[in-house]
């Protein structure tokens, strides 16, 4: 009786629907506007439109997933999800591990915040980064004091509570923060350029993948869609290829 | 949810707030109490039998036994949980996928670890890629479960094991001079005796094990500590419902879930206790 069951659950497993190519997105969500979830408890923002067109042209069946950022990568490897596509730079040190493809976001600059008013030597002072980012990776050899936190919102909130003096991110992430702070925050030092532009994150055995998706975000910088997402998403400041 | 909150900025005060808090992100937030009170409960049991099988191990007459819930409580003790949950799972993960990945797709000649990568074909996938993303948060659940039974069933286990060695030896030598076999002593007097000794310990793990839910978004499995925090932190215009920080009010919440949830279980416990030691004259 005991082996009839295993027998009925086992082939239960095995039958089920022929595998479609669903690929698995995996997000931060926590990281407007290129992503987050928004009110209504979905993946949204900038990446989400890119992402959902780039499926469309591919015809992938896609899904979203969110994944700490910390362990985002290691999550890839061991194919939980099928793609990165979280405003990750690419990186000498990330492509050893990973692969990516094509750049959707051209290089652009990361800014200092900091509380307005103040003077604070940024290759000095105290400074607030995002854990494994190349922000933090910046300021660890800038000669400045990194404090790393795990997520986007926990670095702004440091400098606003005096924890940090100042913050280093993606200028457009932390461009909406600034204007929506009252006077609060502001820019405090020169723009700094790091890192590579912005690609999906993929497994290094996934070629067909890479090459279906290079295809579908070549064809949207040669057709002007692209250009038209980032200044939807990212209003004035927009990088554009 | 409701009709007037169509157009949130143009809502102000009471209206904003009780739209806001009935969003489908709050709602995912209340959802996942359930899930918490889901996981403290379906722990309970493999707890207990695990604590058990390693206390009965430990005092097993057979060597290698013995050997195994010696090892099984030191070894898991003495690992850092958050190195356990990190690892165990993926450990888990990876060794189920593996197995199938062998019967399922005998066939596919590539390697499963080619380089950093863990590849298994798409038929061998823990839940299946084109499964609804309930079924990857129910694996995800499920390998919680296994994980914190594992953890929490060695505390368990040297817990049991005190209290069984605490019951006077008298008690069982008079149950024995009753004519009681080994079995009838075990189950009338040791057992039931064993309690009013393992209680406090075993009420100790609860709590422990309480505020160690939070662990479960190590897994993947969104709790409500993880919730708290995506909804308290700043919100721009970006979003539909913008505001500052308000992770001090939703952590506050938690703060009175948590209490609550401590609190109830220490008036349960003291009901307990107070059965489990009725007609003992140790238990004071």
């Amino acid at each position: 009786m005991k082996k009839l069951l295993l027998a009925a659950a086992l082939s239960a497993l095995a039958t089920g629907a022929a595998w479609a190519d669903t690929v698995r997105l995996g997000t931060e969500g926590a990281y407007p506007p290129y992503n987050f979830i928004n009110d209504k408890g979905e993946v949204d923002g900038f990446e989400r439109e890119l992402g959902d067109e780039i499926c469309k042209r591919a015809a992938l069946d896609c899904t979203w997933v969110t994944n700490e950022w910390d362990s985002i990568i290691p999550n890839l490897v061991s194919s939980n999800y099928d793609a990165i596509i979280a405003g990750m730079s690419v990186t000498a040190e990330r492509d050893e591990v990973i692969d990516f493809t094509n750049e959707y976001i051209p290089p652009s600059p990361s800014g200092y915040v900091g509380l307005a008013g103040g003077s604070v030597d940024v290759a000095k002072g105290i400074i607030a980064a995002q854990i494994n980012t190349i922000q933090a990776g910046h300021v660890a050899s800038s000669g400045a004091t990194l404090v790393e936190f795990a997520s986007p919102d926990e670095t702004v909130a440091a400098v606003k509570n005096g924890e940090a003096d100042a913050v280093l991110a993606d200028k457009d992430f932390l461009a909406p923060i600034v204007a929506e702070s009252g006077g609060m925050l502001a820019f405090i030092a020169d723009d700094v350029s790091i890192g590579g532009g912005v690609a999906l994150g993929l497994r290094e055995s996934d070629g067909e993948l890479k090459a279906k998706m290079n295809t579908a975000i070549d064809a949207m910088k040669a057709d002007g869609t692209l250009n038209t997402m980032l200044v939807k998403w990212f209003k004035d400041a927009a990088p554009q290829w | 949810m409701f009709e007037i909150c169509a157009e949130p900025r143009s809502l102000e005060g009471l209206t904003w707030l009780s739209c806001y808090l009935t969003t489908p992100k709050h709602a995912a937030m209340y959802y996942s109490i359930l899930t918490v009170l889901g996981l403290l409960l379906a722990v309970v049991p493999p707890i207990l039998f695990l604590g058990f099988a390693g206390a009965l191990a430990r005092r097993s007459k057979i060597a290698p036994v013995r050997w195994l819930g010696v090892g099984y409580t030191s070894i898991v003790r003495g690992v850092p949980d958050i190195v356990f949950f990190l690892f165990f799972p993926i450990a888990l993960d990876q060794a189920v996928e593996y197995i199938r990945h062998k019967i399922k797709c005998a066939d596919v000649l590539e390697p499963v670890y080619q380089g950093n990568d863990f590849v298994v074909c798409q038929a061998a996938k823990m839940p299946l890629g084109i499964a609804d993303q309930f079924y990857h948060e129910a694996w995800g659940f499920s390998l919680a479960v296994i994980t914190f039974a594992i953890v929490f069933g060695a505390f368990t286990a040297n817990t049991l094991h005190g209290a069984l060695n605490a019951v006077p030896k008298g008690q069982l030598e008079t149950a024995r001079a009753f004519g009681m076999s080994e079995r009838q002593t075990f189950w009338r007097v040791h057992m039931p005796q064993m309690w009013v000794y393992a209680l406090p310990g075993l009420s100790n793990l609860w709590m422990i094990l309480i505020k160690a839910t939070p662990l479960l978004f190590l897994l993947g499995v969104k709790d409500i500590v993880y919730w708290a925090k995506e909804l308290g932190g700043m919100k721009t215009q970006v979003y539909t419902y913008a505001h500052p920080d308000w992770r001090i009010w939703y952590f506050g919440a938690l703060l009175v879930f948590y209490l609550f949830l401590t609190w109830v279980s220490q008036r349960a416990f003291d009901r307990i206790f107070a059965r489990a030691s009725r007609g003992l004259s140790v238990a004071s």
